[in-house]
């Protein structure tokens, strides 16, 4: 489903990714983890196709991403779903239209964004703070809002950028339970973490880059 | 579309000072605008009317008989140049100044027949022929004054020609301020809401998407600076037109046509979705680069 062939990124001299060479089939869910700067938000930013790599070539489904034009870019990026660190909520706006923005980008119905966003917000157990604003939400809230946003839209594959960085352990593993079940129904999952326990308890497929490599992949890797 | 103009609109109701400020510069261009339009058109209208009456008018001296006006219009009738010659007695000036002031009691106090002169009025096949009509009457001893037209055509002339140049420099630098200002307020926004705009191109928000609802902002600005302006330009005319019409006369260019308004009222609109247009295409292209 996605593939890396010999990506290399470089920020004028500063290399971040060095010859990364992946493949990830579709209902997987992947851990990326190393340490601050080894390259684990450029490999995602790359997909979202926020950065273009230096050279190389990046496969989703079988298209080459690096030669999509720039006016496909929206139409590609209705594919993919995404989770931030700091959740990247609309302030101004509530639970509700937070995630019924991405369905107004799909430029769905009043009625398909009704019914779908009430469908998210049940799934991920906010529905009842559906009219607060973000500032009134606890972490974890935020981070479901998030997940909802990323996910109505039913994408093919859910990146996370450490989405449980700025929360408490407790709130950290709701969230892990939530991306888990997200991923039971097909949706391929890359995550970059700096979670150790989350990486070691759910077993599941680990890269972990270094100064921009692969040092290591694992199918039921830990976190080292 | 009308989820384009939610977003427009929710745009506006999240800064309202901004709004103000725009629609208001909006107001003062269309306002210029509407009324050297206004003035252009009706200087332009009262030329006309002289242009269009080309006549001689001759002030008798008090004390002047009926036969010297009767020996002056003999003699003008034998030119061919003349097509009609209109004696006013000093009954009829009393009663066209009645008539002219009859809203105004205080001027038709003191006012008698004896202080107002009798005149000839004399019209000419042409504006051309009304020179040498006027020579010939300026000669005769028992005329006090002649009024040449010629001379009012040539000072509404000049006068057209400069609220045309005035009115165009003003109105065209008060256009780029007010793009200028459109630009400035959307760029402004523009980058108020960065973090939105990335948000949106994440989730796969195309272009036209997150741009359109700011160009709409613009011409939103744009129409309300001109409706506004348009209402209080009617609302002057309106209340003005007893007034101005004392100074017209028979120049029939008040009650203005409400024809002539609302087809003013479509130029300013026209005009308004241009400038709200330009300058918030410009700042979508100058700040907002997808």
């Amino acid at each position: 489903m996605i593939k890396f062939e010999a990506v290399t990124k470089k920020f004028g001299n500063l290399l971040a990714l060095d010859d990364i060479n992946l493949e990830v089939k579709q209902g997987e869910f992947v851990f990326l983890v190393g340490p601050s700067g080894a390259g684990k938000s450029t490999l995602l930013r790359i997909l979202t196709k926020e950065v273009s790599p230096t050279s190389g070539k990046v496969f989703l489904s079988h298209i080459d991403i690096t030669k999509i034009p720039d006016r496909d870019v929206p139409k590609y990026r209705r594919k993919i779903g995404f989770v931030f660190q700091d959740f990247k909520l609309l302030d101004d706006r509530t639970v509700f239209e937070n995630v019924a923005l991405t369905l107004e980008v799909l430029g769905r119905s009043e009625d398909e964004i009704k019914k779908g966003v009430e469908h998210v917000l049940k799934l991920v157990e906010i529905w009842d703070k559906r009219n607060l604003f973000p500032k009134q939400l606890s972490g974890g809230e935020a981070q479901r809002t998030a997940i909802a946003r990323a996910i109505v839209g039913k994408p093919d594959i859910l990146l996370a950028d450490e989405p449980t960085g700025d929360l408490d352990p407790k709130t950290a593993w709701g969230v892990i339970q939530l991306l888990n079940e997200i991923n039971t129904w097909g949706t391929t999952i890359l995550m970059a973490t700096h979670n150790a326990e989350i990486v070691n308890t759910l077993k599941r497929r680990v890269i972990i880059l270094k100064n921009g490599k692969i040092t290591k992949d694992s199918k039921e890797g830990k976190y080292e | 579309m009308s989820r384009t103009f939610g977003f427009a609109k929710r745009n506006i109701r999240r800064s309202p000072f901004q709004a103000i400020a725009a629609s208001m510069v909006m107001f003062l261009t269309f306002f210029a605008l509407l009324v050297f339009m206004l003035l252009a058109t009706g200087s332009q209208m009262i030329l006309k009317y002289y242009e269009s009456k080309p006549q001689v008018i001759a002030f008798f001296k008090d004390g002047t008989t009926q036969a010297d006006v009767t020996a002056i219009q003999n003699a003008l009738s034998r030119e061919t140049k003349v097509v009609g010659i209109k004696f006013v007695s000093k009954e009829d000036a009393l009663k066209i100044y009645k008539e002219r002031n009859k809203n105004d009691p205080a001027l038709l106090e003191l006012v008698t027949a004896n202080i107002l002169p009798s005149s000839l009025e004399i019209s000419t096949q042409t504006p051309q022929d009304l020179p040498s009509i006027a020579e010939i009457l300026k000669q005769e001893p028992v005329i006090e004054e002649v009024i040449v037209p010629e001379d009012v055509v040539a000072t509404l002339t000049s006068a057209t020609k400069v609220i045309r140049i005035v009115g165009s420099a003003v109105v065209g630098f008060l256009i780029l301020f007010a793009i200028l200002v459109i630009l400035m307020v959307i760029g402004f926004k523009i980058r108020l809401r960065r973090d939105e705009i990335e948000i949106m191109k994440l989730i796969g928000a195309s272009s036209s998407f997150i741009r359109t609802p700011f160009v709409l902002e613009g011409i939103f600005y744009g129409l309300v600076g001109a409706v506004s302006s348009w209402i209080v330009v009617y609302i002057i005319i309106w209340y003005f037109t007893p007034f101005w019409q004392g100074y017209l006369n028979e120049v029939k260019l008040l009650p203005v046509n409400p024809l002539f308004m609302l087809i003013l009222l479509s130029a300013a609109a026209i005009a308004s979705i241009l400038i709200g247009t330009l300058g918030s295409v410009g700042a979508v292209r100058r700040y907002l680069r997808i």
